[in-house]
């Protein structure tokens, strides 16, 4: 039940106002500044993700017990995080907030056992990657329907099965593996740690996202121990990973959409064509005001569905509907973006191009960047 | 504190709003329809006359806060956040729209024209003209959107203003009490010269020359008036009878008349909002019949079409109600909302007519048949995305503030 006594407000809170401050200035002046270098460069510069622990990402998030600052679970701070760094860069966002995820899902689901022995090593002032596999290399892929196996035998389970665009696989300290429980038929999520046996990576190649280390991981005969299958006896909610990562990844396509919009207005203000702006015509005046609808839209989605998951409330309808709305309409400004410019902005001297392929992932990824 | 669920005060006007809507309206919205052109429907008196007693609840915006009397609590801090009269504004109209949009319009005594009066009139109009239900008269045959254009005059002469024109569309034009009449009082000015002025019914020299048939909002009457040396009070005239003398002022003083749209321009979403969630109820109750039942199980492309256009649908609906639910938020916080009036406008009325439309398609033969609403929403929707600005001026003026263009760059 909600509580009535809020009113309904779209205001910042003081601290929020704050850190929201110090993150656009990072996002707008370092992670724009290096977005394209890192996109052709197809990973991210040495020594970007510990400037994003800066921040203080992680360690907010992990109670202060562990290690961290014990700022709690606050998916709204997370969200305007996700945009402000999505404003600069779309991978390196969802990158900088990866760790992130493994961090609030276990904080979500995990017992206090693990949650000191998997968040301690995290708690650190450099960067140290920890992701969720979730996803699977095949179409009409349905989170519930998994085909990676996780069988038991002896009291431990040995996991089977191949993922798909895991996050900074290949460095990621912990890989949480959403597997399907023989016998059981239910998901469940484990915690393998790297260079575990059986293990093993190969970079994906994406149309976009290029900075952002996405790896097919191969499970053979992984053995986890019984006290690594996250929240022990407890189902593993994996609605709420997905909900909460679907919340993640949107607001961060509301950074990148609103940095297109911010790139086209004053291109179609300074663009000459038969003698005068061409954004005194209708057809390219209208397409920006429509950019402009849909990312708030988009933007209130997120907000609206951030806020009801930090209340405590019911979410999964809101943040359903936040990613089918977003998946369409980022894209629709992504590809206007490129159209507003042109030719050019066909060629990769201008910026609207990746932001086209990046924003194309928003209909696609699964379980990153969950808040 | 980022919040955007409801406080109890606005669910309870959205509670109160809904039971009237489904206890009054929904029953007799397909008569009235059929009827179409008839006197004020009989089962709107009693309920117009209740709200009147409550204190006049805003329905079509920029009203102030009316009935309450201990303003000392809710209002203490200056600088603290409200929810206030228009967000109950948008609470009350999407509810009453979703019952009937075209039974909402012709409840006595919400007219455009109050509105324009609550935002521009002095006190002593407002204490005048406040009790009349006023309709709002722009638009002429030979100018629409183009507001600017108008051509019917107002001349003083002693102590009264003469009326002269034609004046086409007016929402309650025929069932009010009076008219606010848009008119220049010297063409060659432009659009400082443009004034309202509060025309009385039966003055001499205003004649209701037809109501229009319509497709939708059949209810709802929609008049054309004829304005012959139509002879009104020096008093009627809403604002400033001065016509601004440089460039600059003039453009500012016709902003002043283009504000009532701030207020209103919301309300006119919350009509599609409420209309399109009609519909969609209306076709997911048919659709769960037939054993489709879209519970956000299963990722969009592996749901069936069906259930996919259901959330499509839903998404750009909620997209919609927030853009709708901010600008009136920003209204009700003194904060300038020009643009995010437009924007929600903008959304809302095209979304409104896309999704009665797919409803009336989705459910087949029970969409299109006259035995259920969902072809009445349908009709009823193509207005909401025309009246009080169309989606094309909505994105001129989302544009122009975007582009920080003039009205001369971005025609």
């Amino acid at each position: 039940m909600a509580n009535t006594e809020h009113l309904f407000d779209l205001t910042l809170t003081e601290e929020q106002r704050i850190t929201r401050e110090s993150m656009r200035r990072f996002a707008g002046a370092e992670v724009r500044a290096i977005a394209r270098a890192a996109d052709e460069a197809g990973a991210a510069p040495a020594g970007f993700y510990d400037q994003t622990a800066a921040l203080g990402l992680s360690l907010l998030a992990i109670p202060e017990a562990l290690g961290g600052a014990g700022a709690g679970r606050a998916p709204i701070s997370n969200v305007l995080a996700a945009e402000d760094l999505g404003y600069g860069d779309m991978s390196l966002a969802i990158g900088a907030l990866t760790p992130l995820g493994f961090i609030n899902t276990v904080l979500d689901q995990g017992t206090e056992d693990q949650q000191e022995r998997f968040l301690t090593p995290l708690a650190d002032e450099t960067f140290v990657a920890a992701t969720i596999a979730l996803m699977e290399p095949r179409a009409t892929f349905e989170p519930t329907d998994l085909h990676t196996t996780a069988r038991k035998e002896n009291g431990r389970y040995v996991l089977n099965g191949e993922k798909s665009m895991v996050a900074l696989g290949d460095t990621a300290r912990f890989i949480l593996v959403i597997a399907n429980v023989e016998g059981e038929n239910v998901p469940a999520a484990f915690v393998v740690a790297q260079g575990s046996e059986g293990v093993s990576f190969e970079k994906e190649e994406y149309m976009g996202l290029r900075p952002l280390s996405l790896q097919r991981v191969r499970l053979q005969n992984v053995v986890v121990a019984e006290q690594d299958r996250l929240g022990g006896d407890k189902p593993f909610n994996l609605q709420r990973l997905v909900d909460l990562s679907n919340i993640g990844l949107c607001a961060a396509a509301v950074g990148c959409g609103q940095a297109v919009l911010d790139y086209v207005i004053p291109y179609v203000n300074d663009r000459i064509a038969f003698g005068e702006p061409i954004s005194n015509r209708q057809s390219v005046a209208f397409m920006v005001a429509n950019m402009a609808i849909e990312l708030d839209a988009m933007r209130l989605m997120v907000y609206r569905a951030a806020s009801r998951a930090e209340q405590g409330l019911e979410f999964h309808q809101q943040a359903y509907l936040c990613r089918v709305l977003c998946a369409e309409r980022s894209m629709e400004i992504g590809t206007n973006g490129v159209q507003l410019l042109g030719g050019h902005g066909f060629t990769r001297e201008h910026p609207v191009e990746m932001w086209y392929r990046n924003l194309r992932a928003v209909g696609i990824l699964l379980g990153v960047a969950a808040v | 504190m980022i919040n955007l669920e409801l406080p109890q005060k606005l669910l309870t006007a959205q509670q109160m709003a809904h039971q009237l809507a489904k206890g009054a309206f929904r029953p007799i919205a397909r008569k009235y329809d059929k009827i179409e052109h008839c006197p004020t429907p009989e089962e709107l008196i009693p309920i117009s006359q209740m709200m009147r007693a409550m204190g006049g609840q805003a329905v079509l915006g920029g009203k102030k806060e009316g009935g309450k009397k201990d303003g000392s609590k809710s209002e203490a801090a200056a600088d603290s956040v409200k929810n206030g009269a228009n967000l109950m504004g948008i609470m009350a109209t999407t509810e009453m729209a979703w019952g009937c949009c075209g039974l909402m319009l012709s409840l006595p005594g919400v007219g455009l024209g109050n509105a324009a009066i609550d935002t521009v009139g002095t006190p002593e109009q407002k204490e005048k003209f406040g009790k009349l239900y006023c309709a709002m008269a722009i638009t002429e045959p030979g100018c629409g959107s183009d507001s600017a254009a108008v051509q019917t005059t107002a001349k003083l002469d002693g102590d009264e203003w003469v009326i002269n024109g034609e004046k086409i569309f007016a929402t309650a034009g025929d069932r009010g009490d009076a008219v606010v009449v848009w008119a220049t009082l010297d063409k060659s000015l432009g659009k400082a010269a443009i004034k309202s002025f509060v025309v009385e019914k039966g003055t001499p020299g205003m004649e209701v020359v037809r109501c229009e048939d319509k497709m939708g909002l059949r209810v709802s009457d929609t008049a054309a008036i004829r304005f012959h040396d139509c002879r009104i009070p020096k008093s009627n005239i809403l604002g400033s009878p001065e016509i601004a003398a440089d460039a600059e002022a003039r453009k500012k003083a016709f902003g002043g008349v283009m504000q009532t749209f701030d207020n209103t321009r919301p309300m006119v979403a919350a009509m599609a909002l409420g209309v399109a969630r009609g519909a969609l109820e209306i076709t997911r109750e048919l659709l769960e019949k037939e054993g489709v039942n879209a519970d956000y199980s299963k990722s969009l492309y592996n749901s069936s079409a069906l259930e996919a256009e259901i959330y499509r649908m839903e998404a750009n609906l909620e997209g919609a109600r927030l853009l709708t639910l901010k600008a009136a938020w920003m209204a009700d916080n003194k904060q300038p909302n020009s643009k995010e009036a437009s924007m929600c406008k903008a959304k809302a009325g095209r979304v409104g007519n896309d999704i009665t439309l797919k409803c009336v398609e989705i459910c087949g033969a029970l969409g299109y048949s006259e035995s259920w609403l969902l072809e009445k929403l349908a009709r009823d929707s193509k207005i909401i995305d025309i009246f009080e600005g169309t989606q094309q001026i909505q994105q001129l003026i989302v544009a122009r503030h975007l582009l920080g263009k003039s009205s001369s760059e971005l025609k």
